[in-house]
């Protein structure tokens, strides 16, 4: 590994002006004004990069990672050269190709043929060099009987790959990859993911912006994660994806604390509601049930509480934590007919699981005042998803006291992309003439 | 703003490249293709020629009116196809500023260029009209109104250079101001209409009688008389050499603080475009 890196910022800051009104400003007022230069000054700015440094060591390959907007994404424009720094600097040593937006440069009424000669000269090549890599090129997009065609007859797919394929055989020294991996079906994604740990083992320098996280652990060096267009982190990229699942995690639980409060506002704001036909059986579609909150409200549910182990209020858990459903319940009068009932829902309407203290024998006589009732989950074992759940307080016959209906949400977060929607406890053995790799 | 000057002549084959795919976009998918660029020249020349013998009685100073109409129409194409289209080009192609490396001139320099091209293939069509009058106004007698000076020719490859020079000034000021003001779009196309009349094509510079003084500081007056006394006139001399030089000069001075404001301004290209 050369000792200079290939890709350095030092303190580099992107300001974006905001146009705002003045974008539409007319070329008179600025002439009334007798500043064209002063009318393009901005009103109000955008930090999209605020004093970031960091470095790429030639060879290596670095991603990217943070939300949407973290200044990603404008970090890449900078270090392809599209953009310039409003402050610091930016070093990059050796022939960049960057895959942005690819086939940004065809024109859709030519050949492919000669869009691939026009595209490749515009990324640096000469056309001797094209010519040479000409049918590579081709045989690499797949398009070996569609290249005389005009590029507007092609599908999307055909378009990225020919544009994938050119960026990539222009053979730089530093490539620049922006969410652009995912093109095409699942054999070509294959071949994005060959042709990229090629130009890690002939020692490319790579910098790789994107969501897809597991490719950031499974090729890059290292990550760094950005938000608001500082650098919350740098090193290795399991450790820096994880700091960044987690905090999004915190995020989200925010957001799902945010929009449960709010559906439980509205549906107080009607409280006399009639229940929907659906209501009485709660396995029915939950497309078609719509929540919503019901019942004479002789005991009521005031309060829900999800809350992880150690009685923390959480939305989003690990597959496997613990779940404590946590209902705070007051009846001004005494009531003893009463049973209290839970249940789950994933995104497409399916009960994942109800019960409630009628089913189970809890043999309740009856309450008055406050109260609390806790249904405790030793583990979610679901996959990965979004959960709403049902909580009520009804009679023995079904007629609710109070109904609370989807108006709670939980994300359930997993490691393992597995399907379905129930996760059993499993462990996978292999014995006899097997093959595999421990710890992988 | 020098060193983007000098990195131009880099991109010569990327140029080059652009304006072949632009010709070919342009014709791609009509049966006849380049043909065309052929064809409109001579359409037009049929029409005017139709035109002005048969419903508008032709300026009688000028024979044949259709003819000197012609020497000055054909570049006044060239420059205005080349001005509005520039104007656009960087909106157009904002693609490509936006998200390849790509020096963004490069874009309504395409856009005179493949202009220029056109133009130089519809010249061979009014050589062909000319020749025509030269030898029917020779054979039948009348008094010899159109006559080709071979030493006169020699200047028409610097009046196109001085053309290209100052469309290209004027294409890099528009473009890079359109990307902030979309009215200059509109503003241009009707300029243009204006400059049109302001210029010596469809009357002679001779002719003018007041606000002369105003048409000289127009500077395509100067090359549509260039044009006619090459190509159309047949005075001995081509007069009009001092003022083509001039304008030249002048030309190039305007390229230059083209050059400057397009630069000044280009790095919010890649931002506003």
């Amino acid at each position: 590994m050369a000792s200079a890196p290939a890709i350095q910022l030092v303190n580099v800051s992107k300001v974006y002006r905001k146009y705002g009104k003045k974008h539409f400003a007319t070329l008179k007022s600025a002439l009334l004004q007798r500043s064209i230069l002063d009318e393009l000054q901005p009103t109000d700015t955008f930090t999209a990069l605020d004093n970031l440094s960091m470095a790429v060591p030639a060879g290596a390959t670095l991603g990217l990672i943070g939300r949407n907007g973290s200044g990603k994404s404008t970090a890449l424009k900078l270090v392809a050269g599209i953009t310039k720094p409003t402050a610091g600097t930016v070093t990059v040593r050796g022939r960049i190709s960057a895959l942005i937006e690819l086939g940004a440069g065809f024109h859709p009424e030519i050949s492919g043929r000669e869009n691939v000669f026009i595209n490749g000269i515009m990324l640096g090549l000469s056309r001797r060099e094209i010519e040479r890599r000409f049918d590579e090129i081709v045989e690499f997009a797949e398009l070996r009987e569609f290249i005389d065609e005009p590029v507007k007859s092609y599908s999307s797919g055909m378009y990225m790959r020919l544009g994938f394929s050119v960026a990539t055989h222009v053979d730089p020294d530093v490539l620049l990859v922006d969410e652009v991996l995912a093109v095409g079906d699942e054999g070509f994604t294959h071949k994005c993911l060959d042709k990229f740990a090629d130009f890690k083992r002939r020692g490319k320098t790579v910098l790789l912006v994107t969501h897809q996280l597991n490719l950031v652990e499974r090729f890059c060096d290292e990550a760094v994660w950005l938000d608001h267009g500082r650098k919350l982190g740098e090193g290795d990229p399991k450790r820096i994806v994880d700091a960044y699942v987690a905090d999004v995690a915190t995020e989200e639980d925010k957001y799902l604390a945010t929009a449960d409060e709010k559906a439980q506002q509205e549906s107080d704001a009607a409280p006399h509601q009639e229940p929907p036909a659906a209501a009485d059986d709660p396995t029915a579609d939950m497309m078609k049930a719509t929540e919503g909150r019901w019942g004479t409200r002789q005991v009521e549910i005031t309060e829900v509480v999800l809350a992880d182990a150690s009685g923390e209020p959480s939305h989003v858990f690990q597959s496997g934590d613990p779940l404590r459903v946590r209902l705070n319940v007051r009846a001004a009068e005494p009531v003893s007919d009463i049973v209290f009932g839970v249940a789950i829902f994933n995104t497409e309407g399916v009960c994942v699981y109800g019960t409630n203290t009628l089913i189970e024998e809890q043999a309740l006589t009856g309450i008055r005042g406050d109260a609390t009732v806790t249904l405790e989950f030793a583990a979610l074992d679901l996959v990965e998803g979004t959960y709403k759940v049902d909580v009520a307080a009804h009679r023995q016959d079904g007629a609710p006291y109070d109904y609370h209906r989807l108006l709670h949400t939980f994300r359930v977060k997993s490691r393992t992309k597995d399907v379905g929607i129930y996760r059993p406890r499993h462990q996978w053995t292999f014995d006899g003439g097997v093959d595999h790799r421990r710890d992988s | 703003m020098w060193r983007n000057l000098a990195e131009l002549p880099k991109y010569r084959g990327l140029i080059q490249s652009l304006v072949a795919r632009d010709l070919k976009a342009r014709y791609r998918g009509s049966a006849l293709g380049l043909f065309w660029s052929f064809g409109n020249p001579l359409l037009l020349l049929l029409v005017y020629s139709a035109v002005f013998s048969t419903f508008i009685e032709a300026r009688a100073d000028i024979k044949p009116y259709a003819l000197f109409l012609c020497c000055g129409l054909l570049p006044w194409t060239w420059f205005v196809s080349s001005l509005n289209e520039s104007a656009n080009s960087l909106v157009a192609g904002g693609n490509l500023i936006k998200k390849v490396l790509f020096p963004a001139e490069i874009l309504p320099i395409v856009s005179v260029l493949t202009n220029m091209v056109q133009f130089l293939i519809s010249l061979p069509v009014l050589a062909a009209f000319l020749v025509y009058y030269v030898v029917t106004a020779n054979t039948d007698g009348s008094p010899k109104l159109v006559d080709l000076h071979g030493a006169e020719l020699i200047w028409l490859p610097v009046v196109i250079l001085v053309q290209l020079v100052l469309t290209m000034a004027l294409a890099l000021i528009f473009s890079a101001l359109t990307v902030h003001f979309r009215d200059v779009r509109d503003i241009l196309a009707n300029l243009l209409t204006l400059w049109f009349f302001a210029t010596p094509i469809i009357y002679p510079w001779s002719a003018v009688t007041n606000l002369k003084f105003w048409l000289d500081l127009n500077p395509f007056t100067h090359l549509a008389v260039s044009y006619q006394e090459i190509l159309f006139f047949p005075d001995n001399a081509f007069g009009h050499r001092a003022w083509l030089l001039a304008l030249g000069a002048a030309s190039l001075v305007l390229f230059l603080a083209g050059y400057w404001l397009f630069d000044r301004l280009r790095d919010s290209f890649a931002e506003v475009a």
